[in-house]
């Protein structure tokens, strides 16, 4: 987000932060911030402009997440929570098409399409933007491109915040992916003990921020945010090697570490839901109860689920080796194959929000030990 | 298009009768529902008429008097479909924790007169007894799910059997996880979804009432629960619940008992 | 191999039956026709494609498409009964209506196979795949060489299109070889594994091009033999099943290391997708 062009950063002071919230509804956005929920800091709607909580903080480790407080009480000193940007893109459930029958019974088919409102979410991470770089590497891709997924995405405003205080289980530096956003954002902040260095990224974000009428942030500001991203790098106390690990996995396929790390498995499908590239859905339909309509759903789905592998009268993954070998050979392997990059952006979240705690760097220390870097 | 209504019965064994209240609580979907099959035996709701041909009969409640044992026959021999409906049907029930204990006992000691009480050992699931075409889990049963199980019957197709965990629901509900932000012992990793995650979506832990998920990896899941400081006895009650002799779930406490732990 | 355009991932076209017949106690072929007359004269595609079939209020399910592509009588997708849908759609008839998506996915290599001997292996339902290149074969038969049809099955009264066999059978330059492993009174051809009759077959593996489809197991079996008797691997090609439900590459369940199987699929060549058949689970 520093660029050596001059003015592009500005300073937006902490008493100010409410008046982006406000142009924000202005422009008719409904505006996401982080709320508690279940003891956890989600994406939820702002009922004002002034409604962004300050000194929220989460200590997070493998299958643990606990709410703190910022002794500093920043707006946004915290690591990310279970989901950011996916479920605004990538709905969890959504109706694709309908159709109609009639007393003679024929069918008429029509699309549904995607309700969304504009969306503005503000507090999402770097990491969360390579994430979303690659969902929409797989959902508008050429020749397939998702109309809903399509819809709700462009509809998106994303202000993003430079992370400060990285989780323990973060490790987005060693990935690539972060503590400072680089790009796929409209807005992006940092900050600091007085407010936020804030530039642009697009030109929707780059109206709204000259519509603040800010002032250039100081060289002296913008090298202390700098300097912030650079120490919460180094901050970080996990990471995965910074090579394409597909050759090493794929070789290591019956490796016994998968059926040690299959007993502990739960198969939950947890990781997949708050991996923010996990893409799976199924489909299914819904009929309505009179008999004359269906509507054709889809749903977030889990390769650790059952149906995943299911085929005409048998189970591809039937066992919850296969499955989590699976999951853990696309995302970090062959994901290379379809997108030209692992699918891992170092958020963590799979970490954290596993019921056992199974430590992704850990499970990939274990499989590749002894390969040659 | 047009062809004869299903005749539908709604049975009940030994149950408190909340599944069929799901049924009668679906408000206007009930009526639309009355329009497309024929309610012949459904006593909660008023038709009475027990002992006649149908083509779909739930069943909801165990097999725990001996007269249960005839009747759930007579019922299968009279029944072109038969779907077991509830904990009760599907695992027994909250009743059949008497299975593991002196059942005698304990009517002797709640009961006045014990003599007046003719039930049988150990309450038993549908399927025990008689042949069962489908198992919808819950307790009690979801209204959505009824639906769902009636809509494919009319459609001629068997009913939608998920068996995948209550984490798939609960995550797009978009709940956090209870166990991992509250540190509670939560049975979603090992049950059945359909209930919607209302426990999770409460901030509670799931207490595993719609039964065994597939896959269910109850060693790792109670492996967690002591960590979380559970007990040993307290981790044998997490799986001894409602659902105590769904086959999983006891064999989960059976290791545990067997280990000394519980 | 040829992929011409798939219709879209949109909602289905309306379709109608219009034959049914049954090939053995769960299997049945199913003749289908878009409701749009303009729609069903455009509908084009390669053997080894896929439709996706729709049951109202229950779902789809992917379905190879059987027949000739210049057959007019009707796009024919042999199916078995096993699941929710199939179950629903055997007990359909002539005039009742279904969804029809597709074609999906990449066909048979018909463009490597001119001039050349095609070597069709298939186990049980897996001759549904591959028949319409039998049938495009025998269509422009002077344009290949010998034609080596060997088909396995479980039990003889898993053979389904049997006079179709005989019929080809007699057909010059054209060897047929049908196993069951386990036979039935009155049943003619071999008894024991599929296997059993690879060296039977004549061609020359030098100029042959081969198609698998059917188990797993039984396509790894005859590709050891196939390149043990000197045929290039790059002449080798199977058709693989998944669990699909987009049939457009997006949900991710037929995901095979990098490919999307209905998308990328659901033929490949066997340098393609060697590595990770010799693991179960992917």
């Amino acid at each position: 987000m520093f660029s050596s062009q001059p003015n592009h950063a500005r300073f937006l002071p902490l008493a100010q932060l409410h008046t982006l919230v406000a142009k924000l509804m202005q422009l008719a956005y409904q505006c996401l911030g982080p709320a508690v929920e279940n003891g956890a800091i989600v994406m939820r709607e702002l009922d004002a402009p002034d409604g962004l909580p300050r000194g929220l903080q989460a200590e997070q480790s493998p299958g643990r997440y606990r709410l703190t407080r910022d002794p500093l009480n920043r707006y946004f000193a915290w690591a990310n929570g279970p989901q950011a940007i996916k479920p605004q893109a990538f709905a969890p459930k959504e109706s694709l098409w309908r159709v109609e029958r009639d007393d003679a019974g024929a069918l008429q088919f029509a699309a549904v399409e995607a309700v969304a409102p504009a969306q503005a979410i503000i507090g999402v991470r770097a990491c969360d933007l390579a994430a979303l770089a690659l969902q929409d590497a797989h959902f508008l891709s050429a020749g397939r491109r998702d109309a809903h997924y399509a819809k709700r995405r462009e509809l998106l405003f994303l202000v993003a915040v430079q992370c400060a205080e990285p989780g323990a289980t973060c490790f987005c530096a060693s990935t690539g992916d972060g503590p400072t956003p680089t790009a796929g954002y409209d807005l992006a902040l940092a900050e600091l003990a007085e407010g936020f260095v804030a530039v642009a990224g697009s030109a929707k974000g780059g109206a709204v921020l000259d519509a603040l009428n800010l002032s250039p942030a100081t060289p002296q500001q913008i090298d202390a945010a700098r300097q912030q991203g650079q120490a919460a790098a180094a901050a970080q106390t996990r990471s995965l090697p910074g090579r394409n690990l597909r050759e090493a996995l794929m070789s290591r396929l019956e490796h016994p570490r998968w059926d040690e790390v299959a007993a502990r498995c739960l198969a939950c499908g947890n990781c997949t839901a708050v991996c923010p590239t996990c893409f799976c859905h199924a489909e299914a339909d819904e009929p309505a109860l009179d008999g004359q309509s269906s509507r054709h759903e889809r749903v977030w789905d889990s390769c650790f689920g059952e149906s995943h592998g299911y085929l005409h009268g048998f189970n591809v993954r039937s066992d919850i080796r296969s499955r989590y070998r699976q999951w853990f050979t696309h995302k970090l392997a062959t994901w290379h194959d379809q997108f030209g990059r692992s699918g891992c952006v170092g958020c963590g979240r799979c970490i954290a929000w596993c019921p056992v705690g199974i430590d992704l760097t850990e499970e990939v220390a274990a499989l590749t030990a002894g390969v040659q870097p | 298009m047009e062809t004869p209504k299903p005749r539908v019965a709604v049975h009940k064994f030994s149950s408190c009768d909340g599944c069929q209240l799901a049924l009668l609580n679906l408000g206007e979907d009930l009526l639309t529902l009355a329009e497309r099959v024929e309610l012949v035996h459904f006593a909660e709701a008023g038709p009475l008429d027990p002992d006649t041909e149908v083509d779909v009969a739930f069943v909801e409640g165990s097999v725990s008097t001996p007269e249960d044992i005839e009747r759930i026959q007579h019922i299968r021999q009279h029944s072109r479909l038969l779907i077991a409906i509830g904990a009760c049907a599907t695992a027994g029930g909250i009743q059949a924790l008497r299975n593991g204990a002196d059942g005698a006992q304990w009517i002797a000691q709640i009961y006045s007169h014990p003599e007046a009480i003719s039930s049988l050992a150990q309450s038993t699931p549908i399927a025990s007894h008689v042949k069962v075409d489908f198992e919808l889990w819950g307790c009690p049963v979801s209204g959505v799910q009824m639906l769902a199980v009636v809509n494919s019957l009319l459609l001629g197709v068997a009913p939608r059997d998920n068996a995948d965990k209550v984490c798939t629901e609960c995550k797009r509900n978009g709940y956090p996880c209870v166990m991992v932000s509250r540190g509670i012992a939560c049975m979603g990793p090992v049950t059945r979804a359909g209930c919607g995650a209302l426990c999770p979506g409460l901030g509670r832990d799931c207490y595993g009432c719609y039964g065994p998920a597939e896959n269910a990896n109850t060693d790792a899941l109670a492996a967690q629960f002591a960590s979380l400081g559970l007990t040993p006895l307290d981790i044998v009650q997490r799986f001894q619940s409602i659902n105590s002799q769904a086959p999983v779930f006891l064999a989960a406490a059976d290791k545990l008992r067997m280990r000394g732990d519980g | 191999m040829s992929a011409p355009p798939a219709m879209d991932s949109g909602p289905p076209h309306a379709a109608s039956v219009v034959a049914r017949s049954q090939e053995s106690p769960t299997i049945f072929t199913l003749k289908l026709r878009l409701d749009d007359a303009a729609a069903q004269a455009a509908y084009r595609f390669a053997p080894g494609q896929f439709n996706m079939l729709y049951l109202y209020g229950v779902g789809e399910v992917p379905i190879s498409i059987m027949t000739d592509p210049e057959a007019r009588d009707g796009i024919g997708h042999t199916i078995r009964a096993v699941g929710r849908v199939t179950r629903g759609l055997a007990a359909l008839q002539p005039g009742d209506r279904v969804g029809l998506r597709g074609p999906f996915g990449r066909g048979w290599p018909l463009q490597e196979m001119g001039g050349r001997d095609v070597v069709l292996v298939t186990g049980g339902l897996g001759c549904a795949p591959a028949v319409s290149v039998i049938h495009y074969v025998l269509r422009r038969r002077e344009r290949f060489g010998k034609l080596v049809i060997i088909q396995g099955v479980k039990h003889a009264d898993d053979l389904i299109w049997r006079e179709q066999y005989d019929r080809w059978a007699k057909l010059p330059d054209t060897q047929v070889l049908v196993a069951a492993d386990e036979g039935a009174a009155l049943w003619p051809w071999h008894v024991g594994r599929v296997t059993e009759l690879f060296d039977l077959a004549r061609f020359n593996p030098a100029r042959a091009v081969a198609m698998m489809c059917g188990p797993e197991g039984m396509m790894r079996v005859t590709a050891e033999h196939l390149l043990a008797r000197g045929l290039p691997e790059s002449s080798l090609y199977l058709s693989m099943e998944r669990n699909m439900q987009c049939a457009v590459g997006r949900c991710g369940h037929c995901q095979f290391g990098g490919a999307f199987v209905c998308r990328d699929g659901p033929v490949f060549n066997w340098g393609e997708a060697k590595t990770l058949l010799a693991h179960r689970g992917f």
